[in-house]
């Protein structure tokens, strides 16, 4: 059974991490829409995949999460911005797909076209 | 497939939106009480009564979207069809509280869900609102007092992999329903 004492032994932990990657962590920014439409999609799956995958792999992102991103038929969108504020959006995306979002675009810089909304708007 | 714990996460995203800094959560599923529902209490905006009746009627939203088994209004008819409650009550300025009670027994009253998942969404983005979440079965009772864990981390990032690993296997574990 966990208790809150394990946490204080894990916040030292990461106060030492801390002050070495905060840089490297910024790397990317990942945004969920989680309004209304974003969660009766799928959006919550979604969400709590990138989370645990990124602090898994200790992938050089934040995950954030937002309101309406505006097309709601194509939703659950993840938008991933990297430093430049360059933007990437992700469409019908899925737990699987969320991983891999990780897995290619975080930790190896390569743009999965297949799941990125011009393949849709086509 | 449909999931209370949807529906909650969305009234919580009505009171973050609202701008509360405090949000409660009561949650109940137990079968002896033969109830199952959830309370959601906010430090918000609030609204004024003439609102709060229209916020119950099916055609009113201030958005431009519907999403059907959302929202109020949805919740609302939920429970006028399966002989439930729902009651809304609101204060301008100070704030909201929601409180949905479901008969458990009824068939067309839908499962909990993902609970754990719904409560970890909520946590892990809104580190400058407090929440305090409380669960009741029938076996036990989980409380999770997100003021507690701040002044644990002290600064540290809840988003610290170690650290937000660590609090959804905590949630998890705090949710699992030992019933078999
Ligand atoms: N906790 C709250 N505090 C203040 N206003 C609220 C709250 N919950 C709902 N409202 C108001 O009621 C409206 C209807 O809510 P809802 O049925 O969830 O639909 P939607 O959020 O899509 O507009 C909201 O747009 C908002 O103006
Ligand atoms: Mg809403």
């Amino acid at each position: 059974m966990k208790s809150l004492e394990d946490l204080k032994k894990l916040r030292e932990q990461a106060q030492d991490r801390m002050t070495m990657r905060m840089d490297e962590e910024q790397k990317y920014r990942v945004v969920v829409g989680m309004a209304t439409c974003g969660i009766a999609a799928g959006a919550r799956p979604v969400l709590n995949a990138l989370v645990e995958e990124v602090a898994k792999t200790k992938a050089p992102a934040v995950v954030l999460q937002t309101g309406c991103i505006g097309m709601c038929t194509l939703e659950p969108i993840v938008e991933v911005f990297d430093k430049n504020n360059e933007k990437t959006t992700y469409v019908l995306v899925d737990a699987l797909k969320a991983k891999e979002i990780v897995e290619k675009h975080i930790l190896k810089d390569e743009v999965i076209d297949e799941y990125t909304v011009g393949k849709y708007k086509k | 497939m449909d999931e209370l714990s949807l529906n909650l996460l969305d009234i919580v995203q009505n009171s973050i939106h609202a701008n509360a800094t405090l949000i409660t959560i009561n949650v109940i599923d137990h079968q002896q009480m033969n109830c199952i529902g959830f309370e959601v209490i906010d430090n918000g905006c609030g609204m004024t009564d003439e609102q709060v009746s229209k916020v119950i009627d099916p055609f009113y939203t201030t958005r431009t979207t519907r999403t059907v088994g959302f929202g109020i209004p949805f919740l609302q008819q939920l429970a006028d069809e399966t002989d439930g409650e729902l009651k809304l009550s609101s204060v301008l300025n100070s704030g909201t509280k929601l409180s949905l009670k479901l008969k458990k027994d009824n068939i067309d009253v839908p499962v909990m869900g993902n609970l754990a998942d719904t409560l970890f969404t909520i946590i892990q983005a809104n580190q400058t609102i407090d929440f305090y979440f409380k669960y009741l079965d029938d076996v036990h009772e989980f409380i999770f007092d997100s003021k507690e864990i701040k002044e644990i981390l002290d600064g540290v990032d809840i988003n610290s992999p170690e650290i937000i690993l660590w609090i959804k296997d905590y949630i998890k574990e705090g949710l699992k329903n030992e019933i078999t």
